[in-house]
């Protein structure tokens, strides 16, 4: 049993729950995910890392309720407990000093971008963070990547917050100008986004590195469920990812294996969509 | 009751027919097929045995059963005596005489079955394993071995492991099993279908090894939560048997159309994760009208009888060679057919087409023939040029096996893998790191559980012996 120390509304339907897991708080390093079971029959739940206090023996987690198992796990109030969290999982992200980077946020995903920028900056990265959403109630650790982030802009496809627009206007505007040009860029978000954020990069021949969702079960590489198309290459996104160069994803087949379940319940996916 | 009926009358006995479910009510539930031998039949089967002297169905056995003293019991209407020998020797015979291919290992070395028919040392297994699950108040308590003072890692909760855990804690030892699931058993609850080996009877085994002192921790996965470093620095000698890995692909067009399923996944969201079975479980799993099992072997048959059992209403073996080579028990394809699975033979696989909006339309194959032997004797099929086959398929399900699992040894540099990425062992299972030990898929590649416990069984005495001298 893994305790829950806090539970946090931060956004409609997005949780923040600190959780008791001490092996995880130790072991863990940026970009890398649990997989959690609520209880007895509930669902395996891939839920990136976003924070973790070794000496606490704690992880923070950033949970949207989007099914019956992800409902039950935000509905776990501080002093109750969670039945299963495996991991950390994955590969971590790659941590290099490269100079300017940017990293872009879309909607929830923005949780999964929060723990790899603040290690990018610890790291000594100037670090431009973009975050954006539909609009203002569903921005979230704004204040959290302020602290860390050489500048941070946020829009909103509304503006009820931020600039009026979408992410990849706010990276248009850095692209453009080689005198803030990122020398890497990260984005977490929609695969329409991150996409949308790699077409961008492509004609600089800018690193860029996406978080991928895709429906996994074990997280352990067992069950090959969460396979993608990097290049001409097969990869397990729970082992050789869920990072990967943005430039050579297919997202075409991430987006339509990502609707194999649509007419199900579609739960079983790392947060970020 | 006695055991002194001549030869004559033993070889008048004709073996006992394992009662099973009606094929066709059985093809749509998940319940067990086989119904298991009365004990009148088991006793009248058991008498069957001629007690010889060559015991040569004990050198069948990876685990060494000592057969013919768990039969003769069972022969005079002792099932306690029975049982003990059987548990003694076997740490999960309820599972082994459901599981295991006899018909390759204690019943081919037979007397009996040189002249006809086998003494059916499989059912007589799981008859006396079932009636010890059900009447533990009978037996004597296993004996609480003194504690030695050391502490062994398990590493992986299958039945290498639950073997190795068996044998060390009879000894002595303190057992710590860990497992990177939510549950018990690996390969026995994610892998094979409650119709074949139910839930409950893997849940009764392991619990009477907690009841002994095992201690199991899942969610903990060696080489991500902790590594094999760890271990090493907190316990005198590990095992690992973490089991075969990554599923191999296909390598052909279409691989990731929405439909496709690797055997593992397609098993692992029914047989762990309840797909399927209950209105309110919340996994999904696509059920096809039309489904397609690329492989042959043990896994292909679970695949193709739980799609049956999900509704299709055709579900096809796709094998490149013929039925005769098939790797599968010969029961599971006897049940496989009864329960109206299709066999398409001297079929290799060449691509998988979809519709528009990616979803799997159909499965195109390579027309084979059987040509030379190879250098394992068996003939290699070679193309028949121009000619293919196109199965109509909704779903195909890979089962051709599985790779290394790199997440432990890539975190154990020092231990010495094969090219396959394999961990490598001795003769007595001992790796190339001091303490470390392993078995089970790991060392073989896709194998066995009965050969996953022998390796379990041999580890377990590697690793006593170098406790001693430690």
């Amino acid at each position: 049993m893994f305790p829950v120390i806090k539970n946090d509304l931060i956004a409609p339907k997005l949780h923040r729950l600190v959780v008791s897991a001490p092996r995880v708080a130790v072991a863990r390093k940026a970009g890398q995910f649990v997989i959690v079971r609520q209880g007895v029959g509930e669902e395996r739940i891939p839920l990136t890392i976003g924070d973790a206090d070794p000496q606490e023996g704690t992880i923070t987690l950033f949970v949207q309720a989007i099914g019956t198992s992800t409902q039950k796990i935000v509905n776990t109030p501080a002093g109750g407990s969670l039945l299963d969290v495996a991991g950390p999982l994955g590969m971590p992200t790659e941590i290099k000093t490269w100079g300017r980077v940017a990293c872009v946020g879309g909607g929830v995903g923005t949780a999964v971008l929060y723990p790899m920028a603040k290690a990018l900056a610890a790291a000594g990265n100037e670090v431009t963070t973009i975050i954006g959403g539909r609009s203002k109630s569903i921005i979230i650790l704004a204040d959290e990547l302020a602290a860390f982030s050489h500048d941070l802009r946020i829009s909103t496809d509304d503006g009820s917050a931020g600039c009026k627009g979408f992410v990849t206007d706010s990276l248009g505007s850095l692209l453009v100008d080689e005198a803030v040009r990122p020398q890497a860029v990260l984005a977490v978000g929609p695969a329409g986004m991150m996409r949308a954020v790699a077409e961008q990069t492509r004609p600089y021949g800018i690193h860029t590195v996406v978080s991928l969702n895709p429906i996994m079960i074990d997280g352990t590489g067992m069950c090959g469920g969460c396979r993608v198309q990097i290049g001409d290459e097969i990869k397990f996104a729970c082992v050789d990812g869920p990072e990967f160069d943005g430039h050579q994803v297919h997202f075409d087949g991430l987006v339509k294996r990502l609707a194999m379940y649509k007419a199900h319940e579609e739960n079983c996916r790392l947060l970020a969509s | 009751m006695t055991n002194n009926l001549s030869p004559k009358e033993r070889l008048a006995i004709s073996r006992a027919l394992m009662p099973a479910q009606d094929p066709v009510a059985r093809s749509r539930n998940f319940k067990e097929v086989n119904l298991g031998l009365d004990e009148e039949s088991a006793i009248k089967e058991a008498q069957r045995c001629l007690l010889c002297k060559s015991r040569n169905c004990v050198s069948g056995c990876p685990v060494g059963v000592s057969i013919p003293e768990f039969v003769g019991a069972l022969a005079e209407g002792d099932l306690a005596k029975a049982a003990t020998i059987l548990q003694r020797d076997n740490a999960l015979p309820a599972v082994c005489g459901r599981v295991c291919p006899q018909e390759a290992q204690c019943e081919a070395e037979c007397l009996r079955g040189k002249k006809g028919e086998s003494v059916a040392i499989g059912n007589l297994e799981r008859f006396v394993a079932d009636w010890a699950l059900h009447h533990p108040q009978q037996l004597a308590p296993v004996e609480t071995a003194k504690s030695r003072g050391k502490k062994v890692a398990v590493v992986g909760c299958g039945p290498a492991g639950l073997t190795v855990a068996g044998e060390l804690i009879g000894k002595g030892h303190d057992i710590t099993i860990f497992e990177a699931l939510h549950d018990t058993g690996g390969v026995l609850r994610y892998g094979i279908p409650e119709f074949r080996l139910p839930k409950e009877i893997i849940d009764i085994e392991i619990d009477r090894l907690v009841a002994r002192g095992v201690k199991i921790e899942c969610n903990v996965i060696i080489g991500k939560t902790l590594t094999l470093d760890d271990l090493q620095k907190e316990f005198d000698a590990v095992f690992l048997g973490n089991g075969a890995g990554l599923p191999v692909l296909l390598g052909i067009p279409g691989e990731n159309l929405n439909g496709v399923y690797a055997a593992n996944e397609y098993l692992t969201r029914v047989n762990l994760m309840g797909a399927g079975q209950s209105e309110e479980c919340t996994t999904p799993i696509v059920r096809g009208k039309r489904v397609a099992v690329i492989g042959a072997g043990n896994t292909a048959m679970d695949c193709v009888r739980t799609a049956r059992r999900l509704g299709a209403e055709a579900a096809m073996i796709v094998y490149r060679r013929e039925e005769a080579q098939m790797p599968a028990r010969l029961e599971e394809v006897h049940h496989a057919k009864e329960e109206g699975v299709q066999f398409v033979m001297l079929a290799s696989p060449l691509e998988i087409g979809g519709d528009t909006d990616d979803w799997v339309r159909w499965l195109r194959c390579q027309k084979m023939m059987l040509g030379e032997a190879d250098a394992s004797g068996r003939r290699r099929p070679v193309p028949v040029e121009g000619e293919t086959i196109l199965l109509d398929a909704d779903v195909v399900i890979n089962a051709l096996g599985t790779s290394a699992n790199p997440l432990l040894t890539a975190t154990a540099p020092d231990l010495v893998l094969n090219r396959w990425g394999n961990i490598t062992v001795d003769a007595n299972a001992a790796t190339s790191l001091p303490g470390v030990f392993a078995g089970g898929d790991i060392v073989r590649g896709g194998a066995t559980v009965i050969l996953a416990m022998g390796d379990g069984k041999r580890a377990a005495q590697s690793i006593d012996n170098y406790l001693k001298s430690s």
